[in-house]
């Protein structure tokens, strides 16, 4: 089972985020457990047409996604799911 | 005259109240994060916040008590499927106007966003739906381009106070639209606008007005600071005429506002031209009309003269009486209690100000 790591970032607006097991197949599957979890806080990290937002990020056990798209990238069942910011802004 | 005044940053929301002639900071909220809007609904005194989150996307939220708590609603969405132009999915990237929907329309919230959709709640703000009678548009993917911002935009929405389904919106680029059935059809208004940056200047869409905004006590009469010029209208929109000085300083900028007594009377916040978009030689100015633009006076009591780079974005000029109020790009408010003949700083070293507002 997956575990999901979250960016101190998001605390903020989801202050009781902390690491969570995941039993999604796919990120998109991944990423709705999370929002029921944590309700809203799918909209922080996808758009309405389901993209990662330009400045999210996710990392599968230390490596960047490729796909931004459809979010189809696989991981394992062990695997580490980071969503982290981009560092940018001023 | 309004005691709050409510303020957009880039860094947060804030509130000023005036106690026995002084102005204090009364609420800070949304520390650090850009509020593209701060609106204060004047039918029930709710104050919004509309955010442009850099990372986690553009949110709206909500208070019913002048900032001392926020909930969050949910922001206007584009449906699955739509697109900005052919291959480029829509989704909201920055709330770029709100307007109540009148007093006869209590629950009607309007939205306006880049990239180019118009929202309305009938829920009092609870959700929004996009006005796909404009979305759909024939124009819009063909005529509209970015203004402003790199995608188009809906900066302006005016509701008519004696009729609230007859509503005139501003898109940058693409200019003035008027609904006349609270937004089920629309109708292009920019007969009479110029448009300078276009092989043709008088094309029928495409035009780049800045901001949008109606006279209180006779809204056929109507205004708008365009990207080339300042226009009129004193037929509710059907023609528009050029009411800028030739040479300035009355005609590039941002901002205008028309007197809440006096159709006639007029103020705008010029800056230097396009290519340069910075205070006119160094220094500010306020403009003033008292006949309809025919003639344009400068004030400049109060306001910094010298080594002054600062402009007045479209939503950061305000009136309520004799009072007007504005707040700067590079982060000064100034106030004026006499009808902008002489001004007083409120505030300096602020976040860059997107948007100011006179509220109860």
């Amino acid at each position: 089972m997956p575990t999901v790591k979250f960016t101190y970032a998001l605390r903020r607006f989801f202050p009781t985020l902390r690491d969570t097991p995941a039993s999604g197949r796919t990120l998109k599957e991944v990423l709705t457990e999370m929002d029921q979890v944590y309700p809203g806080v799918k909209t922080y990290l996808i758009d309405e047409q389901g993209r990662l937002r330009q400045h999210v990020n996710i990392f599968i056990d230390g490596t960047i996604i490729k796909d931004r798209t459809l979010l189809s990238d696989p991981f394992p069942e062990t695997g580490e799911i980071y969503i982290m910011q981009a560092l940018s802004g001023g | 005259m309004h005691s709050t005044i409510l303020l957009g940053t880039r860094k947060g929301l804030i509130a000023y109240t005036n106690n026995n002639g002084r102005w204090h900071v009364e609420n800070f909220s949304f520390e650090g994060q850009p509020v593209s809007i701060a609106y204060a609904d004047p039918r029930d005194g709710t104050w919004w916040a509309c955010l442009d989150h850099g990372h986690w996307g553009v949110k709206l939220h909500r208070s019913t008590d002048r900032g001392a708590q926020w909930t969050e609603v949910p922001s206007p969405a584009y449906p699955e499927g739509e697109e900005v132009k052919d291959g480029v999915p829509a989704a909201t990237r920055y709330i770029w106007s709100m307007a109540h929907g009148g007093t006869q329309q209590r629950s009607r919230l309007w939205l306006g966003t880049d990239p180019g959709g118009l929202f309305v709640s009938t829920n009092g703000g609870d959700s929004f739906q996009l006005v796909e009678s404009l979305w759909h548009h024939p124009s819009r993917k063909t005529n509209w381009m970015g203004g402003g911002r790199d995608q188009p935009g809906i900066h302006s929405i005016v509701v008519d106070p004696r009729d609230e389904d007859h509503i005139h919106i501003g898109i940058s680029c693409a200019g003035v639209f008027e609904s006349t059935d609270a937004g089920q059809s629309w109708q292009v208004r920019n007969n009479g606008l110029k448009a300078e940056f276009l092989p043709d200047p008088d094309t029928n869409i495409g035009h780049d007005p800045h901001i949008l905004v109606a006279a209180p006590t006779n809204p056929d009469i109507l205004w708008q600071q365009n990207h080339c010029g300042i226009f009129r209208s004193t037929d509710g929109a059907q023609t528009w005429q050029d009411v800028s000085q030739p040479e300035g300083p009355a005609r590039f900028g941002f901002a205008i506002a028309v007197a809440d007594d006096d159709p006639n009377q007029a103020w705008v916040a010029p800056a230097d031209s396009d290519m340069v978009r910075t205070a006119i030689k160094g220094a500010l100015c306020i403009c003033r009309t008292d006949d309809g633009g025919k003639s344009w006076k400068e004030y400049r009591k109060g306001l910094p003269q010298q080594n002054c780079f600062d402009i007045v974005y479209r939503h950061a000029l305000a009136v309520s009486g004799d009072a007007l109020v504005f707040g700067t790009t590079t982060g000064n408010l100034f106030y004026s209690p006499d009808r902008g003949e002489s001004w007083q700083p409120l505030n300096n070293y602020l976040p860059m100000i997107y948007s100011v507002q006179f509220a109860e």
